[in-house]
């Protein structure tokens, strides 16, 4: 096919300027940028209390459970669906596995508390039930055509009342020690386990980094300088380990420390310190994040939904059975969902009647701030999270200095919209 | 005069008694069709006519209401679009057919992704596999890593025909092929059609430009309001003839089968 413009798209070669030869995506260097403003800002705001590890490491633990479930949303999304069940259906996951632990094992089966099986077993419950209601839902989207927008608000309701009639409107706990480890601060790395986990993960990219390069000259494709993927290797790997340093600086109280070896019946060293390091349940964020960025990069279900989301008429005359692609993603968020609810109930302690009253709305800011778009088709994994980030810095931030909590959601909503605004300028300007 | 058919063999594609209805209306009503290797079978009528519900139920995306396809000869089951491309049945849509927010390899392979022995899909390996192709049907095309909504109409195009000529199509239906494209890349079209035929592909060409009809096509089959009017051999008949049919629904004298 002859193209008489063809010529003047030649110059793909040509790089303007740093940002193009390092190759990186502008938008996700907005959302870097943004964050870092919002966290100085805060810095200064509060004469230095909000970049300290203690804080930074609290962020993190109360980032973890909505950004698990905006990974999700993002596939939903950008299949031109929305779900605003996933509070409720959090609410749903944790009244069983509060359940699970506090009643139905005991009572009914006769296992003793503390029994190492009953934090397994509770998760695998909550796993199973979210990922049959996630399908449930996508089953009546997809087969049953009605829109998601229904289904999820009737889900909503239902959910969040289902949680309510299993726990009779009542708080479960104590809930299982071993599951408590996975909400935040009874349960991270120490020091140690931190500094490994940060020197694999950081090795683990820069293999990445190693083998995209030398898959691209295997095909002969053009690849940046030496140089600039040095930068980027750098930039990566220094961000981990720093990551890993802030959190291993932020040490457990010596008051808790003692009634530990206490409970050893042991006395404790004197000058003794201990290092919080990374908690379980960022673990299982990043292990999240990583799945479902190769899930969304390189995986054929991920090409499909990105696809539908495109274009869903392209899409099931290509042979993709998009119906039960939209089951398969409401799965996935019903899973995901499970997953928050762990981590949110651990974080409680308990199981309460309104957990995750709301999460349906910050989960869908958190992949909307994070680039998803509403129109389909595109959206980021690591745009969620970091909208998610984003969203609950603002909020702890202005807690931290004091600003009512009225104001702090008033807030919340403006940046929403904001953020959106900006994406619309971006790609009007950018032409994508 | 009939045509003697029985000395050109089998026929590559045979569709026999094609019914599809929308709610009482009959979209397409006991048509039937055939295609030689290395021909280019025209399809034409009037919008609404049914032709492209007629080529929707041979590349799988409508289920039809009753009717037989062949394949060789032997009967084919096409349900659904995985089954036609089963059957090397290729589909160039009026639409094209293309997801806006992926780049050209992604859509090329979209539903037949290349993947690494680990099972992910290997971009690397289809980007180059759509370098070749492209370099052969559109030497001109550069840009693989934008998203194909930043395609011009042409790129657009060749992305859509690359799509049906790397998987080897046996029959492949053209969708108005050429409607939005301006002279030169009519041309292309033109040639590459011709290119195609002298491999033995056969192809259904749905088109509204008569003139483009009498220059491509073999024979050509003319549908009115969901029936078939009549197929005639291009050559035999005159433009006149064949708008005849499309309008009026008369069979010309000569050159019909």
């Amino acid at each position: 096919m002859a193209d008489q413009n063809a010529p003047s798209d030649l110059p793909q070669h040509t790089r303007r300027n740093i940002l193009d030869t390092l190759e990186i995506d502008r938008r996700l260097l907005g959302m870097i940028g943004a964050f870092v403003v919002i966290c100085l800002v805060f810095h200064f705001w509060t004469g230095g209390r909000f970049l300290t590890p203690r804080n930074i490491f609290n962020l993190t633990i109360q980032t973890v459970s909505v950004a698990i479930m905006a990974t999700g949303m993002v596939f939903v999304i950008v299949t031109r669906h929305i779900d605003l069940s996933v509070g409720a259906l959090l609410a749903t996951c944790s009244a069983m596995m509060g359940m699970t632990m506090t009643t139905w094992l005991p009572n009914v089966f006769g296992v003793d508390l503390g029994s190492p099986i009953i934090a397994p077993i509770a998760i695998l419950v909550g796993a199973v039930v979210g990922t049959a209601i996630g399908a449930f839902h996508g089953w009546l989207i997809g087969y049953l055509t009605i829109p998601a927008f229904i289904v999820t608000l009737g889900g909503l309701f239902v959910w969040r009342n289902v949680a309510w009639h299993l726990s009779s409107g009542q708080t479960l706990g104590p809930l299982d020690p071993t599951f408590l480890k996975l909400g935040g601060t009874s349960g991270t790395l120490g020091a140690t386990g931190s500094w490994i986990l940060g020197i694999i993960a950081a090795g683990f990219v820069l293999y990445l980094l190693f083998n995209a390069r030398r898959s691209k000259i295997a095909h002969g494709f053009p690849v940046k300088p030496v140089w600039a993927e040095l930068t980027i290797a750098g930039a990566v790997a220094g961000a981990i380990l720093g990551f890993v340093k802030i959190l291993n600086s932020y040490e457990i109280p010596t008051r808790r420390l003692a009634r530990e070896f206490a409970a050893a019946g042991q006395e404790m060293p004197e000058g003794y310190t201990e290092a919080y390091g990374v908690p379980y349940s960022v673990l299982i964020l990043i292990v999240v994040a990583l799945v479902m960025t190769v899930v969304a990069q390189r995986t054929r279900l991920g090409r499909y939904i990105f696809a539908t989301g495109g274009n869903p008429e392209a899409a099931s005359l290509s042979g993709i059975d998009t119906k039960l692609l939209t089951v398969k993603i409401f799965a996935i968020v019903g899973f995901l969902c499970a997953i928050s609810a762990v981590v949110a109930s651990a974080r409680l302690t308990y199981h309460t009647n309104d957990i995750g009253t709301l999460d349906e709305l910050r989960v869908i800011a958190a992949a909307v701030i994070g680039g998803t778009a509403l129109s389909g088709g595109f959206g980021t994994i690591y745009g969620a999270i970091l909208g998610a980030l984003i969203m609950q810095s603002l909020q702890s931030g202005m807690a931290m200095v004091g600003v009512e909590a009225p104001y702090q959601n008033i807030v919340v909503g403006i940046v929403l919209v904001l953020a959106v605004y900006v994406d619309i300028l971006y790609r009007k300007r950018t032409g994508d | 005069m009939p045509l003697d058919t029985s000395e050109r063999g089998t026929p590559l594609l045979e569709m026999r008694n094609m019914r599809k209805s929308f709610g009482g209306i009959h979209a397409v009503e006991d048509v039937s069709i055939d295609l030689y290797p290395g021909e280019v079978m025209g399809v034409l009528g009037h919008n609404g006519a049914g032709k492209s519900v007629l080529m929707k139920m041979l590349s799988g995306a409508y289920p039809r209401d009753g009717g037989q396809i062949l394949i060789n000869g032997e009967e084919a089951h096409i349900e659904n679009p995985r089954d036609a491309r089963s059957y090397n049945i290729e589909t160039i849509y009026q639409t094209l057919a293309l997801a806006d927010n992926l780049d050209a390899a992604s859509n090329l392979f979209l539903g037949r992704e290349l993947v690494t022995p680990l099972g992910l899909v290997d971009d690397a390996k289809m980007e180059s596999e759509t370098r070749k192709i492209m370099n052969r049907l559109n030497p001109n095309f550069q840009r693989f890593h934008t998203p194909v909504s930043g395609l011009s109409g042409g790129q657009r195009q060749s992305v859509a025909i690359s799509r049906a000529v790397y998987f080897n199509a046996k029959i492949l239906i053209m969708d108005e092929p050429t409607a939005a494209l301006g002279v030169e890349e009519t041309a292309m079209v033109a040639r590459l059609i011709d290119e195609l035929k002298a491999q033995g592909l056969g192809i259904l060409l749905i088109d509204h430009d008569i003139h483009q009809v009498k220059a491509l096509c073999d024979r050509a089959s003319v549908m009115k309001n969901g029936k078939l009017v009549g197929t005639v051999r291009v050559n035999e008949v005159t433009e006149d003839d064949i708008l005849g049919m499309i309008i009026l629904g008369k069979n010309p004298e000569n050159g019909v089968e």
